[in-house]
């Protein structure tokens, strides 16, 4: 297996972390709408918290995002 | 990839051996810059009892940055205010500026300032070193108090690593989301867009299939308008949540 071939999988097996980025966001977002449902009142108050929640999560996907592109493009 | 070259515009110039040349970035930093101070000045500046558009637009940011602030870090965070009004302004400009597809006129080139990491950690470092600097002058010593979660005495040995390392970890996360989302977001954008135009080229029956990405490309493009002002508001409110933790830290 050639380097060019290698770094192509190795791109593609970092992509993976976004799996758990995206389940992440799914769970909170439902979560989030399960909560205000149950209790709209105090959902406008628990936005700002989604929010970072949000943030958060994604962030240990973006981790995985940013080694592919540095092993795509370096 | 080209949106996020930078490259030089007008003569080199170099200081202690670095090159200081104006570039694009600086350009576009510029624009964004004085765009989003020349709007709200002329937003705030005519002061009507009936608000025009523009002045309610400028009321509404304001009201908007400082309910955030209030929530997130107390009614004395509000002393920040300038501060984090201008990073939200400036973020949001920067990645909204970044959307407007103005490589459709080749002598304009876009970018995307807030696509560059360098930009995003300078951000990020400021308001890191801002937090220590106001920490320790409000609260001296005691600021360090934010190490030390309300846990068993025997669970600090583990627990003031763990809180050091991700004190320190703040400055390289708020940047890493910033860039790595406008990073991803445009090059998605590039990826689909090659789609297009080498389905449309193959010519024949098989071009009619282009239609699929150019629609994909347009539901993306939505999506990132949600995804620019949605990483200013996340980079202000941290910016709000580690202010509080400087102007508030825990008493135990």
């Amino acid at each position: 297996m050639d380097i060019m071939s290698a770094k192509m999988i190795g791109a593609g097996l970092a992509s993976i972390a976004l799996i758990g980025a995206g389940v992440g966001i799914g769970i909170i977002f439902g979560n989030y709408l399960a909560g205000a449902l149950r209790n709209p009142g105090a959902a406008q108050g628990q936005f700002t918290n989604l929010l970072v929640g949000f943030a958060l999560c994604e962030f240990t996907g973006l981790l995985g995002v940013v080694m592919a592109f540095i092993i795509l493009f370096t | 990839m080209e949106q996020f070259e930078v490259t030089r515009i007008g003569p080199p110039l170099h200081l202690f051996g670095y090159d200081i040349s104006f570039t694009n970035a600086a350009l576009w930093m510029c624009i964004v810059a004085g765009s989003a101070a020349l709007l709200l000045t002329l937003g705030a500046s005519s002061r009507r009892l009936v608000p025009t558009r523009l002045q309610s637009l400028a009321e509404m940011s304001y009201v908007f940055v400082a309910d955030m602030i209030r929530s997130a870090s107390g009614t004395d965070g509000l002393k920040f205010f300038p501060f984090v009004f201008t990073l939200f302004f400036f973020v949001l400009f920067a990645n909204l500026y970044g959307m407007i597809p103005l490589g459709l006129f080749p002598p304009i080139r876009p970018f995307t300032v807030t696509s560059h990491i360098v930009v995003t950690f300078a951000l990020a470092i400021f308001v890191f070193l801002m937090v220590i600097v106001v920490g320790i002058a409000k609260h001296g010593f005691r600021f360090f108090a934010i190490f030390t979660p309300n846990v068993p005495v025997w669970m600090l040995v583990f627990m003031i690593p763990i809180e050091i390392i991700s004190f320190c970890s703040r400055p390289i996360s708020l940047s890493v989301r910033l860039f790595a989302n406008m990073m991803a977001g445009h090059t998605m954008l590039n990826v689909f867009g090659g789609f297009v135009i080498g389905l449309a080229a193959a010519g024949g029956a098989v071009s009619i299939l282009s239609v699929a990405p150019l629609l994909a490309i347009t539901a993306v493009s939505a999506l990132e308008f949600l995804i620019a002002f949605l990483q200013a508001y996340v980079f202000a409110i941290l910016t709000c949540i580690y202010l509080n933790d400087a102007l508030h830290p825990p008493h135990h």
